[in-house]
């Protein structure tokens, strides 16, 4: 690891104002991707600025929108009575993700914000990286891709955003509460990130003398019921292959909405938009479910590591749709 | 202690040392750190608290695992400056005056292991489940003892250790 400076910082203002005078300083908070980085030797930052002291760590509902402070911990966020009560779907995809020594590290900021678990982009040895070294080509497509996405890439760069929470974010139209230096402002996470088809080197739209202060979720209607299945090649304690989040309300054996989320697919956590517009106003039956779930994927690129991601994905989604609905039949 | 800081030194801003105090199983200490100590390095190296195992170095295996504040947390991606004014228990800090913690004499009752390197790491997540409320069923403790790996496999007595120490029977005839 290269040597840094460490800076404890305490006001929020104060962070930017030092983010935008040293536009090599990084933003430390859980410290699971960021020091994991730093000792692979893929980020040098010569300045590290510790922000876990700083007083963002509340989790508030007001009205039907639950505000969660960027500090605040998977295991947190998984704990609290609203989330149990009315968000599901975000508590399982917490609790599916990492363990628990990681989970109480993990800031919820932290994790919009992690970098991609590619092997190649984590070992600097290798040279082939648009995402490290812009136009340097990218050793992925080649290599053994199988934790690799789907959606939002080619040729240049097929490296996943691994995050289960932000799957299920994405699915409910969270909201990123970002502070600058000339004042705050808001940008739903749908549109938050980049993918790698458009630029291997920008994940995410927050610059650099940014930071996340604040999650705000919508509450789905009472009446919506929620859930987060995770595909993976061991039963606990790893990546996905593939995932589906589902908010659903069925009134009368009608879907009345739908939001749907896909995990282990893409380079950003993807909003299946295609399989919302099928199953809104449809009956919930599986034959639907089926339909919603062909409408997915059309886009993939595929690499031969990658392909089994393509069936595997839609029948995630038809199982959690089957989950979610009580519907098998 | 030949690495604790003397009286006279402070803090240097701007340098890549730090003066922290850490206070690990209800003692104070105070080193002077590279900045890129991590709290498993200053534990094993500074203090001498080898009970903390390195493993993978990376967050993957949970052989680090201590608690700060209570929580259990991974002491290999957690700089030693980031844990001061947290309190840090590590295996050393478990046991009671009256012998091992009852999660110890559990693994040592099922033999919750085999060459012991994962061991401290496994009792200190242990430890913390129990008073997280996890060790309900044994599908329970596999799932939320699943950050520990124990590449002898041990896992089967493991199990069967967290089960009886969280049910709190068997202890007294050993005491």
């Amino acid at each position: 690891m290269r040597t840094f400076e460490y800076v404890r910082a305490t006001d929020t203002q104060e962070v930017v104002r030092m983010l935008a005078e040293d536009p090599s300083a990084s933003c430390l908070a859980g410290g699971t991707t960021q020091l994991d980085l730093m000792k692979d030797g893929v980020l040098e930052p010569p300045t590290l600025i510790d922000i876990t002291r700083l007083p963002l760590h509340g989790i508030e509902r007001r009205g039907e929108s639950l505000h969660v402070g960027a500090l605040a911990t998977m295991e947190e966020l998984a704990a609290d009575s609203t989330v149990a009560e009315r968000l599901p779907v975000v508590r399982e995809a917490l609790l599916l993700g990492a363990s628990v020594q990681l989970r109480n590290m993990a800031t919820i900021g932290g994790n919009l914000l992690q970098r991609t678990r590619c092997r190649y982009f984590r070992d600097p040895a290798v040279l082939e990286c648009n995402k490290r070294a812009p136009g340097t080509g990218c050793a992925a497509v080649q290599g053994a891709a199988r934790m690799h996405a789907v959606l939002g890439v080619n040729e240049n760069c097929i490296a996943l955003h691994a995050s289960d929470l932000a799957v299920a974010l994405v699915a409910l139209d969270a909201v990123v509460h970002i502070q600058g230096l000339s004042g705050r402002r808001t940008v739903p996470l749908t549109e938050f990130y980049v993918t790698a088809d458009e630029s291997p080197e920008r994940e995410n739209v927050l610059e650099h003398a940014e930071l996340i202060t604040e999650v705000e979720i919508p509450l789905p209607p009472p009446s919506a019921r929620s859930g987060y299945l995770k595909v993976r090649d061991r039963v606990s304690y790893e990546f996905a292959l593939t995932s589906a989040a589902v908010v659903l309300v069925v009134e009368d054996g009608t879907i009345r909405q739908a939001r749907v989320g896909l995990g282990g697919v893409g380079s950003k956590p993807w909003r299946a938009y295609e399989a919302e517009h099928v199953l809104t106003g449809a009956p919930a039956t599986s034959a639907t479910f089926q339909d919603a779930s062909e409408a997915t994927m059309r886009d993939a690129w595929t690499v031969p590591g990658t392909a089994f991601k393509v069936p595997l994905a839609r029948r995630t989604l038809v199982r959690e749709l089957q989950t979610v609905s009580g519907v098998t039949a | 202690m030949r690495d604790v800081a003397s009286e006279r030194d402070v803090d240097r801003p701007g340098t890549t040392e730090r003066v922290v105090t850490l206070d690990v199983n209800g003692r104070s200490y105070t080193l002077r750190l590279d900045t890129r100590v991590t709290l498993l390095d200053a534990l094993r190296d500074r203090l001498g608290l080898t009970g903390t195992k390195k493993g993978c170095d990376q967050g993957a295996c949970g052989a680090c695992t201590v608690h700060l504040d209570g929580r259990r947390v991974l002491a290999c991606l957690t700089l030693a400056a980031q844990a001061e004014g947290r309190a840090i228990t590590t295996i050393e800090g478990v046991a009671g005056t009256e012998g091992p913690h009852p999660v110890q004499r559990a693994f040592m009752d099922h033999d919750g292991f085999q060459c012991g390197f994962c061991t401290p790491g496994q009792i200190m997540s242990a430890v913390a489940l129990m008073a997280e409320g996890r060790a309900g069923s044994d599908e329970e403790i596999r799932e939320f003892m699943s950050g520990n790996l124990c590449r002898c496999g041990a896992y089967p007595n493991i199990v069967a250790a967290v089960r009886e120490a969280a049910s709190g029977g068997g202890y007294d005839a050993h005491l």
